[in-house]
């Protein structure tokens, strides 16, 4: 039956995957090992780089700084993931249910998606400096305000986004399962927990792999918020990479080490979350 | 339907992106023709609020000579970005600037010999020109600046009229001693003086904070390596005049309108408009605020500028603490013809009327070059400052910033003050930041 196309596509598929393994290459690749290369290397322009060996990386992992922010990046990544998981998962659960208005409500919550980081930064600057000037501090008095700040922000504007991924992957759900449970007389959070959630594993580790690398890569809100202030101890990841980099005459090297420090611990962590919410799937 | 929807949103989509992949290689080759006859100039200009001037002379001088004159603007706090990304285009800039020793030193491998030029010959002083480390010149300053503590006239006058005023005129106040004794009066007497307090907020936002970690700081610097006859950057500081520094900040941070615990968040925008609308008297700025002053409604009448005291002795004849940190550096990479062009240019820029009086009206600037001496400015802070420079029983305060180890030293600094001020760290922070900061950035800086 398929055997024309099958031979076909045996014989040219080469030559169709070029394009975009040359663009794969251009894009991804490219800049991805001329990166690692330049980690190694002292540069102020990419043409004028100069071998290092490893002594950019002691001295990206001899920054206090740094450190503070790799605690401060993954306590907040573990914050924000519990959080905009639950209550994304409680609101998808409750659409889901007969509730009046639920299609308006789903757009009223996926909206703050849509606005860029930058601006939901400054507006949020502007609101929560308002709410703490009752106590004659602002957001960025200490660091333990802008990391509330921050965990704020990035619910606010993340709950709806896995919201629609948690209603999709509900609506998906077969119904005979559910009707199953129901004839057995499973009570609602017998059946949430045992029917519902193996169920939805597959949209959970959507989701959560999501969430993880949106905190861990979190930027613009990060600078548009507080910058890092004070003492750039609200500093995250991201940001002090760039900081390092753009920050610091004679400290690109530094800041390119940073950067592909920070994409290993990314990668294990999003890799290793892949594989133990992938393990719990199962087929309905 | 839906099918259709499908494959419009594919189209859309491949198209969106074959667009960006596109723009991308497109930005490299803008102007690639052109380069034709004669040399181009291409300057990558760092005041963003001379963009507009910049541009209007650019094409002035095109008009006139045929070279191609094209000048980019960094935005504010990305220079050097901007430049190291600029440099490794195939028409890099041929004229850029750097900040002063420091940021000569990232960038030496760049800069070509200045000597021949005639901004350096027409230096009033031949010495404020950088050289590198074969002694060659290779950057010289274009523009002088001045700060110091700018004052309302109008409410010191109003101050100066109470009954129980402690001095009566601002001409006495030659010492920080006499300058805490008005400020701590008007902190007092801010209810019938109608303000908010004596200084501004001295906010730490980052549009303000370099006024404390980098030219307040400049005061204690100068002392110390005035005593200790430091001309180049040094290895460790020992910070002789620490404590004064502390006093002045103190009295920033005590006679202000605002709460210290507001201060993190406070901008230089906030501080001007405190200035500007009469809610304080002191506020601590140089010369390039006039621009944004008098859009706020001051007069030239009623602005006046003193030195920053700070308490060391014989500061009765301390002026106004005036430098630059703009240097003009010819790119070593252009061709020859480039360099050439640009030389004309700058040659043209310090020596012709519509150069000199360019510089000088729209874009401000207080030149340090002979051709330009006669410059008349109606800025009323530069008005200032010239009577200060000219004045001999006063010394001027030279900008020794430009010789702090980095700007992460610079941040260090300011973040352990925005403690002290706050409240959430103590003045040994701020010591152990300057000082010892500083020999831990050298080292940081300084290792090949």
């Amino acid at each position: 039956m398929i055997t024309m196309i099958g031979k076909s596509i045996r014989r040219w598929w080469a030559l169709f995957t070029l394009p975009t393994f040359l663009a794969f290459i251009l894009g991804f690749l490219a800049p991805f090992v001329i990166g690692v290369y330049l980690s190694f290397t002292k540069f102020t322009t990419l043409s004028n780089a100069k071998w290092m060996g490893t002594r950019n990386y002691q001295r990206a992992l001899s920054d206090p700084i740094f450190w503070h922010a790799l605690w401060y990046t993954t306590l907040f990544t573990i914050i924000t993931t519990i959080i905009i998981n639950v209550v994304a998962f409680a609101i998808a659960y409750m659409f889901t249910k007969a509730l009046k208005g639920a299609t308006l409500f789903r757009t009223v919550f996926f909206m703050p998606n849509l606005i860029g980081g930058i601006i939901l930064g400054y507006v949020w600057q502007l609101l929560l400096n308002g709410v703490l000037a009752h106590w004659g501090v602002t957001l960025t008095y200490s660091e333990v305000y802008g990391f509330w700040g921050l965990v704020i922000l990035l619910c606010w504007q993340q709950i709806g986004y896995m919201m629609v991924i948690y209603i999709a992957g509900m609506q998906a759900l077969p119904s005979d399962v559910m009707e199953a449970a129901a004839v057995d007389g499973a009570s609602g959070s017998q059946t949430l927990f045992h029917v519902t959630i193996p169920l939805m594993m597959p949209s959970i580790t959507v989701c959560t792999f999501l969430t993880i690398t949106n905190g861990f890569k979190l930027f613009d809100q990060n600078l548009a918020l507080t910058n890092g202030a004070p003492s750039k101890m609200s500093e995250m990841l991201a940001l002090n990479i760039y900081n390092t980099f753009y920050g610091r005459p004679g400290f690109e090297g530094v800041g390119q080490a940073k950067a592909v420090i920070f994409f290993i611990i990314v990668a294990i962590i999003s890799l290793l979350q892949n594989k133990l919410t992938t393990r719990k799937e199962v087929e309905a | 339907m839906n099918r259709n929807v499908k494959k419009a949103a594919s189209v859309i989509a491949v198209a969106a992106m074959s667009m960006a992949g596109l723009a991308a290689c497109g930005s490299k080759s803008n102007d690639a023709g052109g380069s034709s006859k004669g040399g181009k100039v291409y300057y990558l200009n760092f005041k963003p609020e001379a963009a507009d001037a910049w541009n209007t002379l650019a094409s002035k001088y095109q008009s006139e000579t045929g070279t191609e004159v094209k000048v980019v603007t960094a935005a504010s706090g990305t220079y050097e970005s901007t430049l190291k990304s600029e440099m490794d285009k195939d028409e890099a800039p041929t004229l850029f600037q750097v900040n002063g020793p420091v940021g000569l030193a990232t960038w030496e491998s760049y800069c070509a010999d200045m000597s021949d030029t005639e901004p350096y010959a027409q230096l009033n002083d031949q010495s404020v020109a950088l050289k590198n480390s074969d002694g060659t010149v290779v950057a010289v300053p274009y523009v002088n600046e001045t700060y110091g503590i700018i004052y309302n006239k109008d409410l010191l006058n109003k101050y100066f009229a109470l009954s129980d005023a402690k001095v009566k005129s601002v001409d006495e106040i030659k010492s920080f001693d006499t300058l805490k004794e008005v400020a701590d009066d008007i902190q007092a007497h801010k209810t019938d003086l109608g303000v908010d307090g004596a200084f501004t907020s001295a906010g730490f936002d980052s549009s303000s904070d370099w006024r404390f970690k980098t030219h307040l700081a400049n005061m204690p610097l100068y002392y110390e390596f005035k005593d200790d006859n430091v001309t180049n950057e040094p290895a460790t500081i020992k910070g002789t005049y620490l404590n004064n520094y502390k006093n002045i900040f103190d009295l920033y941070i005590t006679d202000s309108t605002t709460d210290p615990s507001l201060l993190s968040s406070k901008t230089e925008t906030d501080a001007e408009t405190e200035f500007s609308g009469n809610k304080a008297v002191f506020f601590q700025n140089g010369t390039w605020a006039w621009t944004n002053l008098q859009k706020a409604g001051m007069s030239a009448d009623s602005l006046g500028m003193l030195p920053i005291y700070i308490g060391v002795q014989g500061e009765e004849k301390q002026g106004l603490t005036t430098g630059s940190e703009n240097y003009w550096c010819i790119n070593n990479n252009a061709s020859d013809a480039d360099k050439k062009a640009t030389k004309e240019f700058l040659k043209w820029l310090i020596t012709s009327d519509e150069g000199k009086s360019a510089l000088t009206n729209d874009m401000g600037f207080v030149t340090p070059f002979k051709s330009m001496n006669d410059e008349e400015t109606d800025n009323p802070l530069v008005k200032i400052a010239k009577a200060d420079t000219a004045n001999t029983e006063t010394t001027s305060v030279n900008w020794v910033f430009s010789m702090m180890p980095s700007e992460n030293w610079k941040n260090g600094v300011g973040s352990a003050l925005l403690n002290y001020a706050q409240g959430t760290g103590s003045w040994d922070d701020v010591q152990k930041a300057f000082v010892d900061g500083w020999a831990t950035e050298y080292n940081l800086t300084h290792e090949s």
